[in-house]
């Protein structure tokens, strides 16, 4: 038995079977991820002032990334035309480029970006001890400008004891610029290359904390809808790395060789998954790293 | 075209990266259990379906015993319950609520996803579509295989949630958040394997088999149908797969992403649909807050109402098909059908927020979702109304799936314009949560769609087999059914009007408004007949496993067309071997051909050339209709 349209294509339709197929994988991953960020601005809409942060994430790091995404989708397709071109060295070349890419992008993510997240501490105040704060704060001044109260210092945890012990009662914060000098007009915005901690350690009493949370999922809806949408994203492109080594290792030289079409087809098939991928991304990294 | 594989090609020709060598070397295993012919999958879809549909029942009918004699102890199975779910479940035969409540969650989940859709589109779009399209097998028989394995380990995780300590999700079928997110953990609980993650988890695997399948069907009816089987010739049921199709493509994947969201705020600490200052037992809940339990309704209902018509379409699609070959006419209207069943899919996607009437969205937002909630009952009720009237003057004969088939159109007319009512927000506003939504859904997916399922089982039953199921044994399924299925609902569209809530442990002995009399009992007195109706439904359905069972061996004997029918898939042999037909099969006609003037015999089947002295017949027919 054998089923039509797996290579050549149905004349009425002008496609083959797998084109049709993952156009409609992919309507379905739109419907998946507007999910996920049609959840991203419904709690975005809902938060209170000051409660959705801003600035956190290291904005070249993550254009980085965008560049490598973009220019293993342009390899991808390089890779396609070399196939359609049977020219399977150049396909090899191309190929190993994508998955080099989609390897750096993961390593970043997985080495670079995400452990930096869980040894950085936020302590949210009790809004009636926010006052006794000021100094760290700044609220006064952003009041006064119309702009959104801070409600959480952020640093590094200098006494991770205090986590576990109750006998040590506050919390040793070397803090971030924006709370060693709350009231400079350039820490209104975000900086484009992110300042590293200073040694200017606040201490805050624990009974005019609310919470300390380090900037894991548990965080804030923010961090919550960073992790799960990154790392949601960062499973398809391992899975479109993993696909693309299966075509690139011997094993899909044979299919080459039998009829350079197939792979050709396959490459296409799996490439229209990566645009997807990095489109996915194109989003994301907006709304994470810029808004 | 290269659907030009004929008998003498068949098996000869290699599939460039196929391994598939013909139908005669495949060991058992990999014939019926790893198999990837469609009509394998469609079938174990079908048997795993409808046990589990068993199943799920069977939890309903413990759950009636706890409605009609609340809190006395079950008899005969009471004392053995424990040892198979676990000794809190039922203390001395006893009920506990937390037991109680796993049931109503599971029978819901149960029914619903690992039934219904698995049985309405798995297992007769698999079984069916190919063949009727006249094609070979689905466009991705591996991806297949892997929808149904997917289906599988689904399955087992739902029935496996059972078993561990605290039992199965208790938060209901909707698994509706904050109460979801924070129930089944503390002492007690594993912090993984605790029945509201499995569920999670359990979905996880479904929503994965389903958007398998309807990639993989979509695809097929897209590019297999065989030579001149035009859009406007399919037979109806594919089309109303084809929507299917899309609604579980699109709806699922929103679901899908809530789904890992719960999963974040049960395992990560999140708090996607935790608001700050959450109290449980008393204490905060040390979580960011920041969440919205209302996003979690909007996500779950975005998939929950396509899905509704996800359960309906195919039934509608079955019956079709049958009321047609029944009444030996053509189906009334058949374009209207088409575009009634496109709109209600196009429709089905803006409709979710009527289930959340109670949330209080405001009336813009509810305004928008009356109206089109009510728009949809006009295809629903065109598709209706062409039933009806296809079965007007026909020469009806009153086979078995034509008796579920006629049955399922009052029972689908009761369910569904009760649900008229409930489309208006203020009506809603009272009947919310009552039984009176139970009595409405229920009528809609229990006498409506599972008639329609029983009627293609009944129907299609030759075609995989080559045999026929007992006619006999069939109106002894039947007939009790029909009544008990009716005695068990239409009570409850009165209990509900009286305010009784659907999630009572109780039955609503303790409510004062329940002690009002309808005709002649109390509302909390109704749980008593509608109770035994459901147990003596249960036992009609002794008759159908037999007779399943009974007939793949033992049936009559029939050949490849024994209803007679129009479509391609009664010109395939029974059973039909690996590859389906035995010469591709080209479309020449409309699927729908019953007692064409002039002809011998009174269907004309869809592989019928159209003889030159019939082209002038019909060119002449308008005329006399004069």
């Amino acid at each position: 038995m054998e089923i039509p349209y797996t290579i050549s294509t149905r004349p009425d339709t002008g496609l083959w079977n797998a084109k049709v197929g993952i156009w409609l994988f992919l309507a379905s991953e739109v419907m998946l991820f507007g999910g996920l960020f049609s959840a991203y601005v419904f709690l975005r809409l809902d938060a209170q002032p000051g409660e959705w942060p801003h600035g956190l994430l290291n904005v070249p790091i993550g254009t980085m990334n965008t560049a490598v995404l973009i220019l293993s989708s342009v390899t991808v397709v390089l890779a396609w035309a070399a196939l359609k071109m049977r020219r399977y060295d150049a396909y090899w070349w191309y190929m190993l480029a994508t998955i080099l890419c989609g390897v750096i992008f993961l390593f970043v993510k997985l080495y670079f970006e995400w452990p930096q997240k869980f040894s950085h501490y936020g302590v949210y105040l009790k809004p009636e001890a926010r006052e006794k704060y000021e100094q760290y704060l700044g609220n006064h001044r952003r009041e006064e400008k119309g702009l959104e109260p801070r409600i959480e210092i952020t640093g590094h945890l200098e006494n991770h004891e205090a986590l576990t012990d109750s006998n040590v009662k506050e919390y040793e914060i070397a803090m971030d610029p924006v709370n060693a000098d709350p009231d400079n007009p350039a820490m209104d915005r975000p900086h484009f290359i992110p300042l590293p901690a200073t040694d200017k350690v606040a201490k805050i009493e624990k009974e005019d904390v609310e919470r300390i949370s380090s900037f894991g999922p548990w965080h804030s809806a923010y961090f919550a809808s960073y992790f799960t949408i990154t790392g949601l994203h960062g499973a398809h492109v391992l899975g479109g790395v993993l696909v693309f080594l299966y075509m690139w290792l011997p094993v899909s030289k044979k299919v080459y060789q039998r009829n350079p079409e197939h792979l050709a087809n396959r490459v296409e098939v799996s490439g229209l998954f990566w645009h997807f991928v990095d489109l996915v991304w194109i989003f994301v990294f907006p709304l994470f790293y810029l808004l | 075209m290269d659907a030009s594989t004929s008998l003498e090609t068949h098996g000869e020709h290699h599939h460039e990266a196929g391994h598939d060598h013909g139908h005669q070397e495949l060991g058992f295993w990999r014939k019926y259990i790893f198999s990837t012919d469609h009509k394998v999958i469609g079938i174990q879809y079908g048997v795993c379906g409808l046990i589990f549909l068993f199943f799920g029942f069977s939890l309903m009918m413990m759950m009636r015993w706890q409605l009609a004699y609340p809190g006395q102890a079950m008899p005969v199975i009471g004392k053995w319950l424990p040892y198979i779910f676990g000794a809190n479940t039922m203390p001395d035969g006893k009920m506990t609520p937390e037991f109680y409540n796993s049931l109503g969650a599971m029978h819901g989940t149960i029914m619903i996803f690992l039934g219904v859709v698995p049985v309405a589109f798995a297992a007769f779009g698999n079984f069916v579509v190919p063949l009727q399209i006249g094609a070979p097998d689905m466009t991705f028989p591996k991806v297949n295989a892997a929808s149904f394995w997917a289906f599988g380990v689904g399955g087992a995780i739902m029935l496996t949630s059972f078993f561990v300590p605290g039992g199965a999700a208790k938060g209901g079928w909707t698994s509706y958040t904050p109460l979801s997110d924070i129930s089944d953990k503390g002492p007690g609980f594993h912090p993984f394997l605790n029945g509201q993650t499995l569920w999670l988890l359990g979905f996880i695997f479904l929503i994965t088999s389903s958007l398998l399948g309807a990639i993989n069907f979509i695809t097929t009816i897209i590019q297999l149908r065989a030579k001149g089987l035009t859009w406007m010739r399919l037979p109806f049921f594919v089309w109303a797969q084809f929507v299917t199709a899309f609604l579980l493509l699109l709806a699922f994947p929103p679901l899908e992403a809530a789904i890992v969201m719960q999963l974040m705020d049960r395992t990560a600490a999140t708090s996607f649909f935790l608001p700050a200052g959450m109290i449980v037992n008393g204490a905060p809940l040390h979580i960011s807050g920041g969440g919205s339990p209302l996003l979690w309704q909007h996500l779950f209902w975005f998939l929950g109402h396509p899905e509704v018509y996800v359960l309906i379409l195919p039934a509608f699609g079955i019956v079709a098909e049958i009321l047609a070959n029944n009444s030996r006419k053509p189906l009334w209207g058949y374009k209207s059908l088409v575009f009634s069943v496109l709109v209600i899919g196009f429709l089905s996607f803006i409709v979710w927020a009527h289930h959340m009437w109670l949330t209080g969205m405001g009336s813009t937002v509810s305004a928008f979702f009356q109206t089109t909630t009510l728009l949809i009952s006009i295809p629903s009720v065109i598709i209706l109304s062409a039933f009806f009237i296809s079965l007007w003057g026909g020469s009806i004969r009153f086979t078995v799936p034509m008796l579920w088939a006629t049955a399922f159109l009052p029972m689908f007319g009761i369910g569904g314009l009760t649900g008229i009512p409930l489309a208006f927000n203020s009506a809603d506003l009272y009947l919310h949560d009552t039984y009176y939504i139970i009595a409405h859904f229920h009528y809609i997916v229990a006498p409506g769609t599972i008639f329609g399922l029983f009627a293609g089982v009944y129907y299609w039953f030759p075609k995989a087999t080559g045999r026929t199921m007992s006619e006999f044994w069939g109106k002894v399924h039947f007939w009790p059914s029909l009544i008990c299925m009716n005695v068990i609902f239409l009570p409850m569209f009165l209990q509900g009007m009286l305010g009784m809530h659907r999630r009572w442990y109780d039955g609503g002995q303790g409510w004062t408004l329940s002690g009002e009399h309808i005709w002649g009992l109390t509302g909390f007195q109704w749980n008593t007949p509608i109770s035994w109706a459901a147990w003596v439904m249960g036992l009609a359905q002794i008759p159908f496993i037999i007779n399943f069972f009974w007939s793949i061996k033992h049936g009559k004997k029939v050949n490849d067309n024994p209803w007679e029918a129009t479509t391609l898939e009664w010109t395939a042999p029974s059973p039909p071997p690996h590859g389906n037909f035995v010469t591709t099969p080209v479309a020449y006609r409309g699927p729908y051909e019953y007692s064409l003037p002039g002809r011998e015999k009174d269907f004309t089947m869809q592989n019928e050339p159209v003889e030159p002295s019939e082209r002038s017949k019909r060119m002449a027919e308008p005329a006399l209709a004069h």
